[in-house]
């Protein structure tokens, strides 16, 4: 642990590594677990490969917060958190924690367990000059100073290299049950007061509902006067590669039109479906700020070069 | 690359940095000058720079002293704002925009005679588009107006600050506000979607979007609680949240302020996520109390205010687990509020306690800092500690939830000295807060009140990369400069204030 001498802060030596291997000399790219390597764009220019440390530093269930290495799993955070009864928003999928706020896609449950970006209170990274950065609070709630956080969260480690960050843990709820039903998914969605997923693949839906019992059980009622409900044990597999982004209002009309498999994140927007997304072009104001915001943070563009925040 | 040629490339960063500050011997130009031009751009009379109107805007709610306003526009069109802002830029004006002035921070006091952009005018609910959840808005819309608004739809915003009869949706945007309700909802950035903005050179552009993940950075989040230093906000998408069929609110009393610091926690740790968990002491409840005769206990050490909603059956399970955690750590009456009437008038009480020590002192100075829920009771025992050694009256009543604290010092600011003994207490509150591993702030933002503490939170390197952030929008620091980062860090810089036309600072 090295002090320094801002109040309460404590570099862990692995941090402090971490940085050493980062340098401030070369390209480097940061690896996970490779589950989302060529987000942004494939890596290009033969970077340096370097890996984040891996550990949950400290997990304070009782203030709803976790400090973990940004190379843990997100399946040991999981594991970690599970036994205090508590989950975060970070999406499974086999990555690392480093990684899926890198990459920035919301767990599939979103409306259960908020979104990505709301998750992350306090970042810690290495500078493209290789120094030790940090921004937001350990606390719950804070707006000291500008929100560092947010501006790493889906930035494709081009700004900074994550090392460590301070998440948002929520309550597992005491009940998690899937239905299938042939019902219409938005009167589904519009109906039910706080559904924790609803996805459809054109034809039919299946409705994550979650809180306690006494609950679930109602909303089950009132989904199952809209359709008849069959208990099943989840949804099925994401049904393609590719991932959209749309307003949810703009679903329906979306699914009419893809040809492939496809299913839709009702009330949320996001489709998963086997043809990409056409690009969504950033406008050139936009752009200007990426623009500067990249050469104020990484000059020399040496991190994670060929990423970019936007592309596909 | 050598050690020299990095200290080399650091130099570098620097200079591209500042090569966009604005020049000591930027042009400027008389008032007269600039007047006319502005008033090219505006109906006349919406362009304002007569004394009253400048000592209104030269300040905000906080007991922060005036700065300078220069002309104040009251824009009706985001192509108005545009046109302000460049012919503010073509007279190497800063901007600072403007909702309703309740700010607690200083963050919309001009410095430097800059334009005021009171958006008070531009407060029209654009749409609500109940398949995206989601409204449109104009940032002089007022919070309460906007849930009013969605009432009978069946939803409301989220973010409830105490001054939300008053307070704007874009002045919400500025600070990032919360609000009792955002224990379980979340404060503002939560419930922002997209905004169009006005930046500072003048262009338009749209942050964020309806989608789940917008493409490219998320912006949007960043400008969100910027505190007006990245541009002006002319429309917002916020999150419009759906009505619970089912709320109970539950009022606790207790010995003791740490009984009831306890049992926030113990909620906590139970996994129950209530609506609201808020907490007043006993001189703060008396002077409620005699306010608005809502019930509260004048006997009672402290006062928790527990509010749960969701669907009927969960809310009762909630209810009746708070109800045991009071028990468990003491708690002498437990309420539940019977009716709506109830219900209202504890929170009327709640919402208006700043109003109500208006009886006890004329002045008061409000704080905001945050700390761990574990540590809440700790440090209320040293933030009583410091007023009594500053001969200075504290009142407390804050978001127990989520560890908000706002200790309440109340003055007579015609006492000699007093101010300077406020002043004092006061920084030894943050510290506190900070020493026991909180943040500067939870809503009110640092504006000019806490610029002085953030290198006791931030290390100059988090520092130096807040100021990056902040000039990758505005590379000429035309956005209400000197707020936030300290001064000596680049846009706090005075010396962009300092460009300001003789007679100006009279």
């Amino acid at each position: 642990m090295i002090a320094s001498g801002v109040a309460g802060r404590r570099i862990t030596d692995e941090v402090a590594q971490f940085a050493t291997l980062v340098g401030s000399d070369d390209p480097v790219a940061v690896e996970g677990n490779r589950t989302r390597w060529d987000a942004g764009g494939p890596a290009t220019g033969s970077p340096r490969i370097v890996k984040a440390p891996a550990g949950v530093v400290q997990y304070q269930p009782d203030e709803m917060t976790v400090k973990v290495l940004a190379g843990t799993t997100v399946a040991e955070l999981d594991r970690a958190l599970a036994g205090e009864g508590q989950r975060t928003a970070l999406p499974q999928r086999g990555g690392t924690v480093g990684g899926a706020l890198a990459v920035g896609e919301n767990h599939p449950h979103t409306l259960a367990v908020g979104a990505l970006r709301t998750a992350v209170l306090k970042v810690t990274y290495v500078s493209a000059d290789g120094k030790i950065v940090s921004g937001g609070g350990a606390t719950v709630k804070n707006v000291s100073g500008f929100d560092i956080p947010r501006l790493i969260v889906g930035s494709l480690g081009t700004l900074g290299c994550i090392a460590e960050v301070i998440l948002r843990t929520n309550p597992i709820p005491a009940v998690s049950r899937w239905f299938h039903t042939l019902a219409d998914p938005f009167a589904i969605y519009n109906e039910l007061l706080a559904p924790a997923a609803v996805f459809w693949d054109g034809s039919a839906t299946w409705l994550l509902l979650e809180g306690h019992e006494v609950d679930v059980d109602h909303q089950a009622s009132v989904a199952a006067g809209i359709g008849e409900l069959t208990p099943v044990d989840g949804p099925p597999d994401e049904p393609g590669l590719h991932r959209w982004s749309l307003p949810p209002g703009e679903l329906q009309a979306t699914m009419t039109k893809l040809e492939g498999p496809a299913l839709a994140s009702i009330g949320v927007g996001t489709i998963w479906a086997t043809e990409p997304q056409p690009e969504r072009p950033l406008s050139p104001a936009v752009e200007a700020i990426h623009d500067r915001m990249k050469t104020f943070f990484d000059p020399d563009r040496r991190l994670n070069p060929g990423r970019h925040p936007g592309r596909r | 690359m050598s050690a020299l040629g990095r200290a080399g490339l650091l130099g570098s960063v620097r200079k591209r940095v500042s090569d966009f500050r604005p020049g000591h011997d930027a042009p400027t130009s008389p008032d007269d000058r600039l007047m006319a031009d502005l008033r090219t751009a505006l109906a006349p009379e919406r362009v304002q720079f007569d004394s009253a109107g400048r000592s209104l805007h030269s300040k905000d709610a906080s007991v922060f002293k005036g700065g300078v306003a220069g002309p104040t526009c009251f824009p009706i069109t985001t192509a108005e704002v545009q046109a302000i802002s460049r012919i503010a830029a073509e007279h190497g004006r800063a901007m600072v925009p403007r909702g309703a002035g309740t700010g607690l921070a200083g963050g919309a006091i001009p410095l430097g005679a800059p334009v005021v952009v009171a958006l008070t005018k531009m407060n029209n609910i654009l749409e609500v588009d109940v398949d995206n959840r989601i409204a449109w808005v104009e940032p002089g819309v007022i919070n309460l107006d906007l849930t009013r608004h969605l009432t009978p739809l069946g939803y409301h915003f989220a973010p409830d600050p105490s001054s939300q009869q008053v307070c704007t949706i874009g002045g919400n945007v500025a600070n990032n506000s919360g609000g009792p309700h955002c224990l379980a909802y979340g404060v503002t950035n939560a419930h922002v979607q997209a905004m169009e903005v006005v930046l500072p050179d003048g262009q338009v552009a749209m942050l964020g979007g309806l989608d789940p993940e917008p493409a490219g950075l998320d912006l949007r989040g960043v400008f969100v609680g910027s505190e007006g230093t990245l541009g002006i906000c002319t429309k917002v998408a916020v999150r419009i949240t759906r009505n619970r069929p089912a709320v109970k609110t539950l009022l606790l009393s207790f010995k003791t302020i740490s009984d009831a610091a306890n049992t926030v926690s113990g909620i906590i740790a139970s996994g129950i996520v209530p609506a609201a968990l808020e907490v007043m002491d006993q001189k703060i409840t008396v002077a409620v109390e005699n306010y608005v005769h809502a019930g509260y206990p004048r006997d009672a050490g402290a006062v928790l205010l527990a509010e749960v909603d969701g669907l009927a059956a969960g809310v009762a399970v909630d209810a009746a687990g708070i109800a045991a955690i009071g028990r468990a750590n003491g708690a002498l009456e437990i309420r539940e509020a019977a009716t709506e009437e109830e219900r209202a008038l504890l929170w009327k009480g709640r919402k208006t306690a700043f109003g109500a020590i208006a009886q006890i002192a004329p002045d008061y100075y409000l704080h905001d800092t945050v700390v761990p829920r574990s540590e809440l009771a700790n440090v209320l025992a040293k933030v009583y500690e410091i007023a009594d050694r500053f001969d200075l009256l504290v009142m407390n009543v804050f978001h127990a939830g989520d560890g908000n604290l706002h200790p309440l010092l109340l003055f007579d600011a015609r006492d000699e000295g007093v101010l300077d003994r406020v002043h004092a207490a006061g920084k030894e509150i943050v510290e506190a807060s900070l020493d026991a591993g909180g943040v500067l702030s939870g809503e009110h933002g640092i504006g000019v009140e806490k610029q002085a503490y953030m290198g006791r939170m931030f290390s100059d390197n988090d520092l130096d990369h807040q100021d990056r952030l902040r000039k990758a929008f505005d590379p000429t620091c035309r956005a209400n400069p000197g707020k936030v980062i300290p001064m000596g860090h680049s846009c706090a810089d005075i010396q962009a204030l300092r460009r300001v036309p003789t007679g100006v600072w009279g």
